[in-house]
């Protein structure tokens, strides 16, 4: 039997939020973003750390310092295991996934071969006060890779014009 | 049998309809509701929703300008509200209440007023005083105030039990300040500040003192005009869905040598004595400051909610609230690594009571408690420099009214008991 709160609180979300994986901030990185949940108060402060190899830039790491509930919490442990040494176009299309299933109210299918441990959180879609709690580190990430893509281009392009 | 409670509570219950829903979880089993979130906003009773009913059946028209039958029956609705609202603070004249969307907007009246030419205008080197245990709108507009003015902010910080931290009293009040502006019972900490003794050195130097009466006025009897003069304050603010009333009406009572001191907040409608097209000239207080159409059918609900309060009687529903809150207290302590934030003495707070649980954050535990029907508040309350200065970013908190129950505080705590278990905590 699952009830409301078991669908919520899946036994994986309490295994990340009491053992969070690749917790603490960390050196080197090219973006550093904090976000914030102004209704509930819940922080985050997040780095990611790019490298160029022949398939494209890839993420190295993510590191992080999480305030907040267990939904928040183990969301960004989530994210650090899903996106950590994949291609950036890669990590994007798995937050795209993972977006889609936080906003489909419950009745989007997630695909388990993209979001892994991620699919834990289908439950929480259903509870609409805790959705940006699954979201804030998702977001945070999105924007910090986005400033720490953003910089390289230019400079490329620069070097392009020599 | 707890002392204090009031008598047939259970009939009082019947007044409250949404009392008696029924939430589902997933199962479909159902929860009876157990509101403990009555400092965010309080339940109506019937009376309230059927004075508002009727009067749009049978009296809506605009007040004070409609010429028909229907025009002079909402006015004297509106009117009489205001009658109802000041005998329920003791106001010593009914022209001093002031009817607003809500407590924010009678604080920011005063906020932005003051930083307009004229008598009590705050400028550079002035300073407002403050203090740490505020709500964000008796920060907020403050802080904009002194931005534009150029004037300083200060304030009380607390103590490690909750209280205002008064040893620095004397270099906090001296003859810079130019307004003290403070809660008299804190939405966090539960806290009830000495607003008296306060008025009283504030007014020794001439400042024009503020209360935010927020959560006092749903929960203590209110006596202006018994104040001594040195202790009343010169302008209160409270909101009336906090005190059995609707949303959308607030209150800004203010001495009327002050508000006739102050420039008017908004222009429009009903705020005038006659408009040329270079100048206006304005309506005396209140209507001065009520530009526009005003919540009308919210006001006269206000007045039906302040009715019901005197007739319980403010100071049973004080009682009340007391009994609850030392029974919450007993009760919530109880629970292993519980610690709440504020006064534990039941005779110096309030009936909101703040706390953590070592190990669950505050919307864990609000989620929680909501699939069992019991709601509370998690987060910050809108009271961030109090939970900074406890060093949390945000607690849970429980929030009783004059409906709540023993039972009630029973189901909490078991409720938290189940929420620690849930989270693997024994």
């Amino acid at each position: 039997m699952t009830t409301n709160l078991d669908s919520l609180y899946q036994e994986i979300i309490l295994d990340h939020y009491k053992n969070p994986h690749h917790q603490g901030l960390r050196e080197p990185f090219e973006a550093e973003v904090h976000h914030v949940n102004p209704t509930c108060g819940d922080e985050v402060t997040l780095r990611v750390h790019l490298t160029d190899s022949p398939g494209g830039t890839h993420v190295e790491d993510v590191s992080y310092d999480a305030l907040g509930c267990s939904i928040s919490q183990a969301s960004a442990s989530v994210l650090s295991d899903l996106v950590i040494g994949k291609p950036v176009m890669d990590a994007m299309a798995i937050h795209d996934e993972f977006l889609a299933m936080m906003q489909g109210k419950g009745r989007v299918e997630p695909d388990e071969e993209v979001l892994e441990d991620g699919i834990a959180f289908a439950g929480v879609a259903k509870f609409p006060a805790r959705i940006k709690c699954a979201l804030l580190s998702w977001m945070a990430w999105k924007d910090a890779t986005l400033s720490a893509v953003q910089p390289v281009q230019p400079l490329e392009q620069k070097e392009e014009a020599k | 049998m707890i002392e204090g409670l009031l008598t047939d509570l259970d009939v009082v219950r019947k007044d409250f309809p949404i009392l008696a829903r029924v939430l589902s979880d997933s199962d479909g089993i159902g929860q009876p509701l157990v509101y403990l979130d009555s400092a965010n906003t309080s339940q109506k009773p019937q009376v309230v929703i059927d004075t508002m009913v009727d009067h749009l059946e049978h009296h809506n028209a605009n007040i004070a300008r409609a010429m028909h039958q229907l025009g002079a029956e909402s006015t004297a609705a509106y009117e009489g509200a205001r009658d109802r609202v000041a005998a329920f603070i003791g106001a010593p004249n009914r022209d001093e209440v002031v009817f607003l969307k809500n407590a924010s907007e009678a604080l920011n009246l005063a906020a932005n007023t003051l930083a307009w030419p004229g008598e009590r205008q705050v400028g550079p080197g002035d300073e407002v005083l403050i203090s740490e245990m505020e709500h964000h709108s008796n920060i907020v507009p403050w802080q904009l105030l002194c931005e534009r003015t150029g004037a300083t902010l200060r304030w009380f910080g607390i103590t490690d039990d909750g209280h205002l931290d008064l040893s620095n009293v004397d270099a906090l009040i001296t003859e810079r300040t130019k307004v003290v502006s403070l809660v008299w019972v804190s939405n966090m900490l539960g806290t009830v500040n000495p607003i008296g003794d306060i008025a009283r050195r504030a007014h020794d130097v001439g400042a024009i003192v503020v209360v935010d009466a927020s959560q006092a006025a749903p929960q203590l009897p209110i006596d202006l005009a018994a104040m001594t003069d040195e202790e009343r304050p010169d302008l209160l603010a409270f909101t009336g869905h906090k005190a059995v009333g609707p949303t959308g009406i607030g209150v800004l009572w203010g001495r009327r040598s002050v508000l006739d001191q102050l420039p008017p907040f908004l222009g429009g409608g009903e705020m005038i004595e006659t408009v040329t097209m270079e100048r206006s000239t304005y309506a005396p207080i209140p209507h001065k400051f009520e530009a526009g159409t005003p919540p009308i059918v919210e006001a006269v609900g206000l007045g039906a909610a302040v009715d019901y309060l005197s007739v319980l009687g403010m100071d049973h529903v004080h009682r009340h609230e007391q009994a609850i809150t030392a029974y919450a207290l007993e009760g919530l302590q109880t629970v292993p690594g519980l610690t709440v934030l504020g006064p534990l003495d039941v005779r110096e707070r309030g009936g909101a009571i703040s706390f953590e649980i070592a190990g669950v954050h505050p919307h864990d535990v609000a989620t929680v408690l909501d699939t069992r029907g019991i709601a509370v508040r998690a987060g910050h309350h809108c009271a961030k420099p109090a939970h900074q200065r406890f060093g949390v970013q945000s607690s849970t908190r429980m929030s009783s009214y004059l409906y709540t129950t023993p039972a009630e505080i029973d189901a909490l705590v078991e409720g938290l008991e189940y929420t620690r278990r849930y989270f693997r905590l024994d």
